[in-house]
Formats: structure tokens, C-alpha cells, sequence
């Protein structure tokens, strides 16, 4: 109970592979702590993307020519044709690069998610709303505009409010990708503070934009190079003693 | 227009002040400019003028009596109204024949169909039939709706011939508007745990509905001044009465016209320009209302 | 702290039956054109047993008295689509390229409803213009004996078929996205470089397709051509012939449809002339898909 990690998410073996040859993964075998910020790193086109997205199944939506092995998320395989993909993606949340607020108010932004999960009591969804807004510290920023379009605030601002759409959820996982490569530093510290945060309560995948972000936020690291996971350790460890060479070139900026 | 590599590099600060290869294509510019400024002109002020004419010679004929009464004297004198509802039953059955299945369709090729080769054997159907020209319709409607089906010469075999010929209209630019929504919506919500339909309904087909609209505002107008399509399926010479039921044969406007200002001697003058001016303004009423959605939506838009 | 999740399942049935609806209209268009090829055989093709081929492709039509030669209906439809075409493409690419990237704001407010407008009108009142102001007026000018030309025919379908191109292409010059324009502009083009080499490339599709369509209702074009051109059933021949009435393919048909005996060879040519019409547009559109097909496919691969 007290020292034992609990692993929330372990992937065994897994290999994918688009149908037009880009980036892919193989043969990935990895635990993926609960209730800390696991971090993806390496240079572009490692698989980084594709393995956030294999997580929520967000991949079914591309090209995939060829999946093997197993993602198990509490014991169970999400891999597996039956998996219920949509219960799965409210479990397991997802933030994209670029803030892309939907097209509605700053609320209905918030509320889509449970709206179409069924919920349709309005005191309770504005409840919701008001809580996933404070939890990523927006709240004060536009309590008194929640009808607004949300494309009117801030990128900053959009990208918070894009967690908090996910938070709404009370998801067990959030996968980030790349959250902070399009804001200011200032944004990002925000961002990345809430994410530490968060972490208390939730697992955190994150593949942040750079490897100061990455030594920043690891409670554990994860080293991904052209599709193979070359090391994985606690975040100190890995970015002070890499014990592979090539994180450790990497680490210390030789390339990539 | 560039750099034409000089045998001596220049040095850099040439390249500020105003080079000649530069003050030509200022010149260039402006000449085209003039250019596409008049070639437009030159198109547009026919309209205006016509709009004028047709309105100046058509409004002294415009009585109540034309709107609302039936023709006499072999259409000499009276009023146009059985080609004026016949018009709109018209559009009315086109619009319930290609509408839904028109947007379906679009949904389909923009949101569900993998790009593959039975998705393109689609879109070549479909480039197809809006390339089919109006009185094949025609023929066809005749081979298929009347006499093989035995509709007989009626509003319904006619709405069904210009339903397919509204068809691919519809499609377009209905899968043109759900296109222009941004992908990563779509993305989006499917992470947020909504399932395809949902975000379908809930964020693609809003966003695009002003485009769907218009889209399918433009396709019934083509469809409400069609005459060659239903010149055999069910557009009738001359009758003096409203049609009771689908299966009846119908007067139209733009049939009404034709024969009118062809086929009757000594028509006058003052008849024909009240049916182009009733005409026209039913149809670009439609237009207008195309227009102004648009326009609308164009102006809200968020992405 | 688990809450309780509204399963995903309520709304499948009805996800099931619209997907299934959708499906179905997705190949609703590949099954009407079979239909029409398959309607447009049964009855044209026995032209091809009761009329002898040579016939067929004969110079005269008349049949009354039993010539059916198609020829001069194709040379007159041709030869008012190729005039309309001379005149559509340039008027409406220059346009929609004026609308979309030179003209001021209150300009195209002007001027894109006007296009609209002129899109909307039914070819009838086309015809009818076409009648009692175009064909007198060339008539006049030209000092012609008659002013129902093949030439007033090309002018009329040609402005008719301007708006067609231009509002297309317009639309797929307006989703060309503003970085492509800045990013040549930044490069040291002027605005006139940046249109011709960044902006009408990158919305290449979109114009043809617009070409397309506007030359497709020339082809198509019945009403308005049937009542200017002239319907005189001659083989034109040399440039004076522009000015001699002629007769296209789809006004025969409209007009002697409707007082054939179903079932004649009468009958039967003029379906023969819908299936030679069906194959032009075919060919025509398919080349076109195929020229535009080719930008669509690495539009898409950007997408994603």
C-alpha cells in the first residue's frame, strides 16, 4: 500500500504499423505507473503519438496496417475487438497539440463530453462545468462569459480549457500530446503545474515538446527512438544516469 | 522573375531599392487588375439591366387577377395560377425525392466511405449525373416513370425525374460544406468518448448546415425552372384547372413560358413578361434566401 | 469516487438504422445511372437494327421521310458548345479571381449575389431574353437574315454558364488557406504574382471542377438553345455557318419527343441521340474527374 508502484497501465509486445510506412512501434513492452507523470521522449517520428493514441484507440481513426500485442488498462486488454472504444476514450483523455476548442461556448465545451454521455440534468452538468473550470484554474478567468465562443480566449487559456473539457470526465488517464508546444512559457508553466497536480489523482502520460519540459515533469521517462523503446526508469534517474548510451546522447542534446 | 544569376553577385543592398524586374511587375499588376475589373463588369451589368427590363415591362401586368386566375381565351388573357402551384408541387416533390437521400449520400462519402475504389465508382456516378444533360433526364423519366412504372405523364414522375437530376447537386455541396469542418473537430470529439453519429450530429452537420442549406436552396431553384425534364413527364400544355393529386398532370412556369412565347401566335407581349417576371421572382426568391444564409452563416463562422 | 456512466448502448439501434440509410443513399447515385444507361440501351438501341448505319450517320435529317442522320445535330451541338466555352471560361475564372482576391469588400457584396442571380435564372427565360432583345439586336449589328443563330446560341449559354464557373471556382479559391498567400507575399511576389503562381494553383481543382459543371449545362443546355438557335437541321460548315441557324442534339430531342409514337423508329433514334449525348457528357466529366482526382488525393493526405 505504501511503497508498492500500482501499475495502471502496462503495455506487452505491442507493434503497430501504418498502411503508408510512417512512424510506427515495435515491439513495445512497457508498465506505466498510476498516479504519476510518465514521460514519452525522444526525437520526432519516434512512435511517441502513436502510442498516446493506441492507448485511447484515437488510432482507429487512422491507417493502421498492423497491431499486435496488448495494452492492458487495469488488467484488461483495450486492444480486443469488443472493447467498448467510448466508455474507453471517457476513461482515458486525451490533449492535442494545437488547443482545439469545438465550436460552442466556453461551457458547452465543458459539458459536450458528459452531454453525450447521457447527461442531461442542467444543474448538475453546470455544476460540472464550474468544478473542471476551477480545477484547471480558469474558472475566474471567465466565470462571468461561459456563453462566450470559446475560440475567443486566449491559447493558453483554450488549452486549459481543453483540459478541463477532458477533467469534466473524471478520467483515470490523461494522455497529453504535446500540450504546451503552442504557447507562451508563461501558459506552459501554468500547464504544467496543474499537471503536476493533477497527478496526485490521475495517471499522466505525457509526450512533452522538449527534453527540459520532459526532465521537468518526469516522475518516470520513458525513451522512445524510431519506434523502439530504448529505456524506461524513474525521471532522475533516466535523465542524470542514462544507462543507454543512445538516451544519454541524447539526454545531453548530442542529437535528435 | 527573381534572380536572373548575374554574372557579378550583386551587392545585397541593390536588392532594396526598386530593381526594374520589380516596377514591371508592379505594372503587370495593375494592368491585370484593370482587366479582371472590367471582364467582370462586363459580365455583371447584363444582369442588372436585365433585372431592370423585366421588371419594367413585366409589373404592369402583374394584377391579382393574373396571380390567382386561370387562363382563358388559349392563354391570351386570365392568370397563371395552375402553372404557378403546378411549379411549386414541382419543387415540393423534388425537394422530399432528393433532399434526404441527398444529405445522407454526402454524409456518407464525407464521414463514413473509405477512400477506395467502390468510393470512387461513387463519385464518378455522381460527376456523372450532374453532367447528364437535363432532356436525357427527360428521356429517361419518360422510359422509367412513365411508361415502365406507369406513372404516367404526372407530378410524381416528374418530381422523380428532377429529383435525380437535383440529386448530385445536393450531394456536392452538401459533402463540400461537411468537408470544410475542420478535422480535428472531429478528432476532438470522438476523444471526448462521443460515438461517429454523435459528433456527426452534434458538431459537423451544425457547423456545415448553413452551407447544407444553401446547397440545397441552389439545387431545387435549378430544379423549379427546369422545363426540358418534364417537357414529357408531366408538364402540361395547357389546363385550366389545379391539379388534384400526384398523379395528375400539371401546367408549370417555365414550361408555361416556353410555350407561350414559342408556340402561341399572336401571345402578348404583355402576358409573356408577367410569366418571366412571376418566373424569376419565385426562383430567385429561392436564391436570395440562399444568399442570405450564407452570408449569415459566413459571418458567424468560428474556424 | 466511481461515477456512474450512461452507457453507450441506448443509441445504437438508431446509430445502426441512420448509418444503415446512409450507406444506402451513398450508392444511390451509382444505381440511378445505371438505371439510365440501362433505360437509355433499351430504348435507343433498337435504332440501331431498324435505321442502317450509314443512315444513321447521315448528313440529312428529316424524319418524315425517313432520314436519320444525326450529323448535323452533333456538328450544331458541337459547335455552340465549343462557342459558349470560348466565351464562359475566361469571363468566369477572371470572375472569381477578381471576386475573391482583388475587389474591395463592398464589390463583392455587389457583385457575388449578382453571379448567383444570374446562375438562377431558368434557361427559359434565357431562351425568352435570348428571342426578343439578343437575337434582333445581332440581326441588326451584323446585318444578318436572321438573328436565331448558332452564334446568338454560343454568346447566350456561354454568359448563362459564367456564373456556374465562377461561384465555384470563387468557393475553392476562398478555402485556399491566408498562410499560402502571406507566405508568397513574404517572398517578395506582388499581389498579381502571388494569385497566378500560389493562389489559382492551389485551388486547381476546385476551378476545373467549376469548368466542369459550367460546361456541363452548356452541353446540357436545351430550352434556351431550342429557342435561339434556329432549329434548322444543316451540317454547318465553315466559319459563316456561326452565323446560319443550326440545330444541337438536345433541342431535337425536345422538341419531337412529344409527338412521337412511342415505340417507333422515330422514337427509337432520338433515345439513340439521348445514349450519344449520355456518352459525351461521360467522356467529358470523366476526363475532368480524372485531371482533378489526382489534386484531391494529396489535399487529403495533407489532412490527415
Amino acid at each position: 500500500m505504501v511503497n508498492i508502484v500500482m501499475e495502471k497501465i502496462v503495455i506487452d509486445n505491442l507493434s503497430i504499423q501504418y498502411s503508408d510506412g510512417v512512424e510506427s512501434l515495435q515491439g513495445i513492452n512497457l508498465k506505466i505507473p498510476a498516479n504519476a507523470v510518465t514521460v514519452l521522449f525522444g526525437p520526432a517520428g519516434g512512435g511517441k503519438s502513436t502510442l498516446l493514441r493506441t492507448i485511447n484507440r484515437l488510432n482507429d481513426l487512422a491507417d493502421v496496417a498492423k497491431c499486435q500485442g496488448r495494452v492492458l488498462i487495469d488488467g484488461e486488454n483495450i486492444l480486443e475487438p469488443d472493447t467498448d472504444v467510448i466508455n474507453l476514450r471517457r476513461k482515458v483523455g486525451m490533449v492535442f497539440s494545437r488547443p482545439v476548442p469545438l465550436p460552442l461556448s466556453i461551457s458547452k465545451n465543458i459539458s459536450y463530453a458528459l452531454e453525450v454521455a447521457g447527461e442531461r440534468n442542467k444543474a448538475r452538468l453546470e455544476e460540472k462545468v464550474e468544478r473542471a473550470l476551477r480545477q484547471v484554474a480558469l474558472w475566474d478567468e471567465v466565470y462571468d462569459r461561459l456563453n462566450d465562443p470559446a475560440i475567443a480566449l486566449s491559447g493558453g487559456q483554450q488549452q486549459r480549457l481543453c483540459l478541463a473539457r477532458v477533467m469534466a470526465l473524471e478520467p483515470e488517464i490523461i494522455l497529453l500530446d504535446e500540450p504546451t508546444s503552442a504557447l507562451d512559457p508563461i501558459s506552459t508553466a501554468k500547464i504544467e503545474t496543474l499537471l503536476k497536480e493533477l497527478s496526485a489523482s490521475i495517471t499522466i502520460i505525457l509526450a512533452p515538446h522538449n527534453t527540459q519540459q520532459a526532465a521537468r515533469m518526469a516522475d518516470y521517462a520513458a525513451f522512445l527512438l524510431q519506434g523502439e523503446l530504448i529505456e524506461f526508469g524513474k525521471g532522475q534517474d533516466l535523465f542524470l544516469n542514462p544507462t543507454d548510451k543512445r538516451t544519454a546522447d541524447y539526454v545531453r542534446g548530442r542529437f535528435g | 522573375m527573381a534572380i536572373k544569376s548575374p554574372p557579378n553577385p550583386a551587392p545585397i543592398l541593390t536588392s532594396l531599392q526598386p530593381a526594374k524586374g520589380k516596377l514591371t511587375s508592379q505594372l503587370k499588376q495593375k494592368l491585370g487588375f484593370g482587366l479582371l475589373t472590367a471582364v467582370s463588369t462586363f459580365t455583371v451589368l447584363p444582369i442588372i439591366a436585365l433585372g431592370i427590363f423585366i421588371l419594367v415591362q413585366g409589373i404592369p401586368s402583374i394584377s391579382w387577377e393574373f396571380i390567382t386566375g386561370y387562363p382563358r381565351e388559349g392563354m391570351r388573357a386570365g392568370g397563371i395560377l395552375p402553372a404557378i402551384v403546378g411549379t411549386f408541387y414541382l419543387t415540393l416533390g423534388t425537394a422530399i425525392f432528393s433532399v434526404p437521400p441527398g444529405i445522407a449520400a454526402a454524409i456518407y462519402l464525407s464521414e463514413y466511405a473509405a477512400e477506395n475504389r467502390f468510393t470512387r465508382l461513387i463519385r464518378i456516378a455522381m460527376i456523372n449525373l450532374s453532367g447528364i444533360p437535363s432532356v436525357v433526364y427527360g428521356l429517361f423519366g419518360l422510359g422509367l416513370f412513365v411508361l415502365f412504372l406507369q406513372f404516367g405523364s404526372s407530378i410524381l414522375a416528374a418530381s422523380l425525374t428532377l429529383s435525380i437530376m437535383t440529386l448530385p447537386v445536393i450531394i456536392s455541396a452538401t459533402e463540400e460544406a461537411l468537408r470544410s469542418v475542420p478535422q480535428s473537430f472531429r478528432v476532438v470529439s470522438i476523444s471526448l468518448g462521443a460515438s461517429r453519429w454523435q459528433t456527426i450530429w452534434r458538431i459537423v452537420l451544425p457547423q456545415s448546415l448553413p452551407g447544407i442549406i444553401t446547397g440545397v436552396i441552389l439545387g431545387l431553384e435549378r430544379a423549379a425552372g427546369e422545363t426540358a425534364p418534364i417537357l414529357f413527364t408531366g408538364a402540361a400544355f395547357f389546363l385550366p384547372r389545379l391539379p388534384t393529386s400526384p398523379m395528375d398532370e400539371t401546367m408549370a412556369l417555365p414550361y408555361h413560358l416556353f410555350v407561350i412565347s414559342t408556340q402561341v401566335p399572336g401571345m402578348p407581349v404583355q402576358i409573356q413578361y408577367g410569366t418571366v417576371l412571376v418566373l424569376l421572382v419565385f426562383v430567385l426568391g429561392m436564391n436570395l434566401t440562399a444568399t442570405v444564409i450564407r452570408s449569415r452563416a459566413r459571418a458567424r463562422r468560428q474556424w | 469516487m466511481t461515477t456512474t456512466r450512461p452507457t453507450s448502448t441506448q443509441n445504437l439501434s438508431l446509430e445502426k438504422v441512420l448509418s444503415l440509410f446512409i450507406r444506402l443513399a451513398g450508392y444511390l447515385s451509382v444505381l440511378y445511372v445505371s438505371l439510365i444507361c440501362l433505360f437509355l440501351l433499351k430504348e435507343g438501341l433498337p435504332a440501331l437494327r431498324e435505321v442502317e448505319g450509314e443512315s444513321l450517320l447521315g448528313r440529312v435529317w428529316y424524319p418524315i421521310e425517313g432520314y436519320f442522320g444525326i450529323l448535323p445535330l452533333l456538328m450544331g451541338s458541337l459547335v455552340v458548345t465549343v462557342g459558349a466555352a470560348l466565351i464562359a471560361t475566361p469571363l468566369g475564372v477572371s470572375t472569381a479571381v477578381f471576386i475573391s482576391e482583388v475587389a474591395p469588400q463592398w464589390a463583392k457584396e455587389v457583385l457575388k449575389p449578382l453571379v448567383e442571380i444570374l446562375a438562377g435564372i431558368p434557361s427559359v427565360v434565357l431562351g425568352f431574353i435570348g428571342i426578343l432583345v439578343l437575337s434582333p439586336f445581332f440581326r441588326q449589328a451584323m446585318n444578318l437574315p436572321t438573328g436565331l443563330t448558332a452564334f446568338t446560341g454560343a454568346v447566350l449559354l456561354g454568359w448563362a454558364a459564367v456564373p456556374t464557373i465562377a461561384s465555384i471556382s470563387e468557393d475553392a479559391l476562398n478555402t485556399v488557406p491566408r498562410a499560402y498567400r502571406e507566405a508568397a507575399m513574404a517572398l517578395g511576389a506582388t499581389h498579381w504574382q502571388t494569385i497566378w503562381g500560389v493562389t489559382v494553383p492551389a485551388a486547381r481543382s476546385g476551378i476545373l471542377t467549376a469548368i466542369t459543371l459550367g460546361l456541363g449545362r452548356v452541353i446540357g443546355e436545351t430550352m434556351a438553345v431550342m429557342m435561339v438557335t434556329g432549329n434548322a437541321p444543316v451540317v454547318p460548315e465553315g466559319l459563316q455557318a456561326l452565323f446560319l441557324p443550326v440545330r444541337t442534339m438536345t433541342a431535337t430531342i425536345a422538341s419531337e419527343m412529344g409527338e412521337v409514337a412511342k415505340g417507333s423508329t422515330h422514337y427509337h433514334v432520338l433515345f439513340f441521340i439521348g445514349i450519344t449525348l449520355f456518352i459525351l457528357s461521360l467522356i467529358f466529366n470523366i476526363t475532368a474527374f480524372a485531371l482533378s482526382a489526382r489534386k484531391i488525393k494529396r489535399s487529403e493526405r495533407l489532412l490527415s
